[in-house]
């Protein structure tokens, strides 16, 4: 046996490829979970089909998982992969243009058959593995069934039992290639299969002998060592942009002392916040899967009535249903969070890729003059955030908030230094008090400083009143079809939301100078990409700063002024133009749109290309 | 439930809001029945709630002095249930109509039913679309001439209390705007029902569909067209209380009682949802010959079922017993932590 060499390196992009029934996204995810055991920072992208299950084999079938980690900071998932690991020719075929030139292929060579090539449409006589097109990378090529099938020879499961193992076998050479700790998936097994014995030894033996081939055969005479990435010091944990939502609204519940209510209805890529949120019943946390969209806002508006805080989730298509509602939740002046995780749309469009294209929707999408808070999440860990300060902006100011995430940081993992519940923004709730046949009569619209209204819930003696969609008297809160009084309250709705930007903190650049040439100005999941290119483009001598707006209904105060230090502001969006207008629109700049509707995140390389481009 | 110190009065229940139905319309028995019901049942105003959608009924929250909600065209079955959930000590009321709730809100008055909290919903039937002025309604019979079917609709109407008992109903009843005694007996039995109450109400709108009920409710012809259902009773009827239904098999049969005795007759059973499913299939047109007598009353109780609002609530409870009370901090951490010095 010749001896291995250890390499050092500062980071590098994996891609797992396989069919959707390959275990790409689990084997994906334990490699994270290792990758953040061993204290590298990271993001992850993981990428599949909606399909369930898509014909075996072929290019509409396959799941990707990419992870970029390193010892230095990772803000993205990484433009292209340095080692692709491609379970089958269809997986090959569609991910090998973004594996860098150079990069290492690990191939399993029983996906590379006959009947594998002509699932993939490759054309007759053609093999990648022999046909010397594969001459620029560094090709492993491994009979992953084959060693999987003769591993289990003795374990008495069926065939299609063992080559449900195949994944565990690339994770364990994976894992070997990579030094990363092995003892987490071992644990996750032995859960997972506590009720199944075989399984459960089948897997971790096929894992273990990935690990043992690495170490035994010739074909891989590296290892790597990527060191721990020196981050702010505190104690982490691996988050999901969607895992980070639901944990934000359990805190702002048990902070707010309210329990919780869920209302909705399953849509990808929304609903593991419903699966999470369901799982924390004991935190006072009330789940609702109603019989559809519009039910579940709804029954989430009678919770807020009743008392609760009151949130409802889902993504464009059920947005566009829960519009009345939303109109309605405005006009009662009630608290409650809407979360919309974006996907492609319109319509059902591509429901697991990601796009920032409901951003109208969320300003604009309701009948007559129906303004709602904005806030947009950049990045998983902040979903967390984020979520907390929807509630607290609802709770406090009585109004519907809008929180936007989308599919690119829902399904997204990177390292988090959590929080204490301690060092938590308070949130401070008081319900209207009752009141004695003696006292004045209740008055449900009388408004505070903020512009809010008392919220007065049912069981509350001497409060009794009536609320509803028709437009109502301020102060009274009775039905009024008077002109004045209907424009009054038109304009109190829409101070309403401009007063948040109040309790709201500044908006600062994020990375660069504070005046310069260009000001890359994002918001939402863009963030990653933008800060990666911002600090390449200022190494190379660029101008350059980069902001994210969060805050996008109201903006923060200074978000004007801030602009105003740059010659050019730049927008980039995963849309057709949609914040860029409204920032043109209230600041009269000249904000230059940069737009990506792929259903794919930027990747920074194209996102340097164009600011190049208009600074050049 | 708390209890209430001094008798409240139907007035207590009447808000300062003018009522502004049409003149003569059928709604405004249905809430001089409620408020003269609500009194009764001992419980302090502030626990109840009326939550209403869209529709000339739906107006009724505003004219009573209790927590109320005007909301949006279908959907208070959808509201009714979330604040029944959170809050289940307080008395919550649906007011609907029967385009609010068998058309546009179709599929959240089935998933009330089915679900079961214990809610106890209004369901207004007039036959015709009132407040957007005359167009026909799901419940309205085929043929009906009116300002968007001016050849007759085509539509077949839906039949309330078959389409609840469909959606297994715990507790389904029909009563009349014209008749307040069998009203406000339902009321109270639908107050009293721990689940989901369904009240459909035959409701005159005088403006647009004047009279379509006219054949039940004017004494010339109510005793020969309606059956009043009692419990453990048999279902006699007719202008001398002088039919009965008797069952053959499964096939319900009427019979003269100068021919046969009143001991042969089918007992009402409200508990019985075979005999409730027959009878909901009462809904003949009465102009035809040979048609049965349309039913008043109860058609079914269960009252074994869980209402939602508690099973809800139990599966809170039961997870805070086993899991303990959570503990933020531990939840936030998650299970694998690492610290970077």
């Amino acid at each position: 046996m010749i001896p291995k060499i250890d390499k050092d390196i500062e980071s590098v992009v994996i891609r797992f490829a396989g069919d959707s029934g390959d275990g790409m996204q689990l084997t994906g995810t334990q490699f994270t979970n290792a990758t953040a055991l061993h204290g590298n920072d990271l993001a992850t992208f993981p990428d599949f089909p909606a399909e369930i299950r898509a014909p075996l084999g072929t290019l509409a079938g396959v799941s990707g998982f990419q992870i970029h980690f390193g010892s230095t900071q990772i803000n993205t998932p990484g433009d292209q992969s340095d080692v692709l690991v491609a379970m089958n020719v269809a997986a090959f075929k569609v991910n090998i243009k973004n594996l860098k030139k150079g990069g290492v292929i690990i191939l399993n060579s029983d996906g590379f058959d006959v009947k594998n090539l002509r699932l993939a449409n490759v054309p007759e006589a053609q093999n990648p593995i022999n046909d010397g097109s594969l001459s620029d990378y560094d090709v492993k090529i491994v009979d992953v069934t084959k060693i999987t099938r003769a591993a289990l020879a003795e374990s008495g499961m069926t065939t299609k039992e063992i080559d449900r193992c195949k994944n565990m076998f690339v994770l364990g050479l994976v894992y070997w290639m990579y030094h990363r700790p092995i003892e987490n998936t071992l644990e996750f097994l032995r859960t997972k299969f506590k009720k199944n014995e075989a399984v459960m030894n089948a897997n971790i033996k096929v894992l273990n002998a990935g690990w043992n081939y690495g170490e035994t055969t010739e074909m891989f005479a590296n290892r790597y060592t990527i060191a721990p990435a020196k981050m702010e010091s505190g104690v982490y944990r691996g988050i999901m942009g969607n895992q980070a939502a639901a944990l934000g609204l359990i805190a702002a519940s048990v902070k707010s002392g309210l329990p919780l209510f869920y209302g909705t209805y399953p849509i990808t890529p929304a609903s593991d916040i419903l699966h999470d949120l369901s799982k924390y019943k004991n935190f006072d946390i009330k789940t609702y899967q109603a019989e559809d969209e519009i039910a579940g806002i709804c029954a989430s508006i009678g919770a807020a009535f009743g008392g609760h805080l009151a949130v409802t989730g889902s993504s464009g298509p059920g947005i566009a249903l829960k519009g009345e509602a939303i109109g309605l939740a405005t006009m009662l002046e009630l608290p409650l969070v809407i979360i919309n995780i974006q996907r492609a749309g319109p319509s059902t469009g591509m429901p697991t890729k990601t796009e920032q294209a409901d951003l109208n929707q969320a300003m604009f999408g309701r009948n007559g003059e129906c303004p709602v808070v904005v806030i947009a999440a950049q990045s998983p860990s902040d979903c967390f955030t984020l979520a907390y300060e929807a509630c607290k902006i609802a709770l406090q100011h009585m109004i519907p908030v809008f929180f936007l995430s989308d599919g690119y940081i829902a399904n997204g993992a990177e390292p988090w230094r959590f929080p204490n519940s301690a060092d938590l923004e308070p949130i401070e709730v008081s319900f209207a008090k009752e009141r004695a046949a003696t006292d004045d009569k209740f008055m449900p619209y009388f408004r505070d400083e903020k512009l809010s209204r008392p919220w007065a819930i049912p069981g509350t003696k001497g409060l009794e009143h009536r609320i509803g969609g028709i437009e109502k008297q301020n102060v009274t809160g009775n039905i009024s079809y008077d002109a004045a009084n209907h424009e009054l309250m038109t304009h109190l709705r829409q101070e309403k939301v401009d007063k948040v930007a109040d309790f709201i903190p500044l908006q600062t650049i994020d990375s660069g100078e504070e005046s310069g040439d260009l000001l890359l100005l994002g918001w939402g999941g863009t963030y990653g990409a933008l800060r990666t290119a911002t600090a390449q483009l200022i190494a190379e001598g660029y101008k350059v700063s980069h902001t994210q707006v969060r805050y996008i209904n109201p903006f923060p105060k200074n978000l004007g002024e801030l602009m105003s230090k740059f010659k050019t502001v730049v927008v980039p969006e995963l849309n057709n133009g949609q914040l860029v207008k409204i920032i043109r629109d209230k600041y009269f700049v000249d904000a230059i749109p940069y737009n990506k509707i792929q259903g794919l995140p930027f990747m920074s390389h194209e996102v340097i290309a164009k600011i190049k481009q208009i600074l050049d | 439930m708390t209890e209430v110190a001094e008798k409240l009065t139907s007035k207590d229940f009447s808000s300062d809001q003018e009522v502004r139905w049409c003149p003569g319309c059928g709604d405004y028995s249905i809430l001089k029945q409620v408020q003269t019901i609500l009194p009764d049942l001992g419980r302090p105003k502030e626990e109840f709630v009326f939550i209403s959608g869209i529709g000339c009924s739906s107006r009724f929250p505003y004219y009573m002095d209790t927590y109320g909600m005007h909301s949006i065209h279908g959907r208070a079955s959808a509201i009714a249930t979330g604040l029944k959930a959170t809050r289940p000590e307080l008395s919550v009321w649906v007011v609907s109509g029967d385009g609010d709730s068998m058309s546009i809100g179709g599929n959240h008055f089935i998933h009330l039913l089915r679900r079961n909290p214990d809610i106890n919903l209004l369901l207004f039937n007039n036959q015709i679309y009132g407040l957007t002025k005359g167009q026909y309604s799901p419940t309205s019979e085929q043929g009906k001439v009116t300002k968007s079917t001016p050849l007759g609709s085509i539509d077949y109407p839906f039949n309330p209390i078959a389409l609840s008992l469909g959606a297994d109903g715990t507790f389904v009843a029909r009563t009349m705007d014209r008749d307040p005694k069998h009203q406000q007996a339902m009321i109270r039995r639908a107050y009293d029902h721990q689940g989901t109450s369904l009240v459909e109400i035959y409701q005159n709108c005088n403006v647009f569909n004047d009279g379509a009920f006219e054949i039940y409710t004017e004494k010339s012809s109510k005793k020969e067209q309606t059956l009043m259902m009692e419990h453990g009773k048999p279902l006699v009827f007719g202008e001398n209380s002088d039919k009965g239904i008797k069952l053959d098999g499964f096939k319900p049969i009427i019979v003269d009682l100068n021919d046969s005795s009143v001991n042969d007759l089918w007992i009402h059973d409200e508990e019985d949802l075979v005999k409730a499913t027959i009878l909901s299939r009462f809904y003949d047109d009465p102009s035809k010959g040979d048609h049965f007598p349309r039913p008043f009353g109860v058609f079914y109780v269960n009252n074994h079922k869980d209402t939602f609002d508690k099973l809800f609530n139990d599966q809170i409870a039961y997870a805070k017993e086993k899991m303990g009370k959570g503990d933020l901090d531990k939840l936030i951490a998650g299970k694998e932590t690492w610290v970077v010095n």
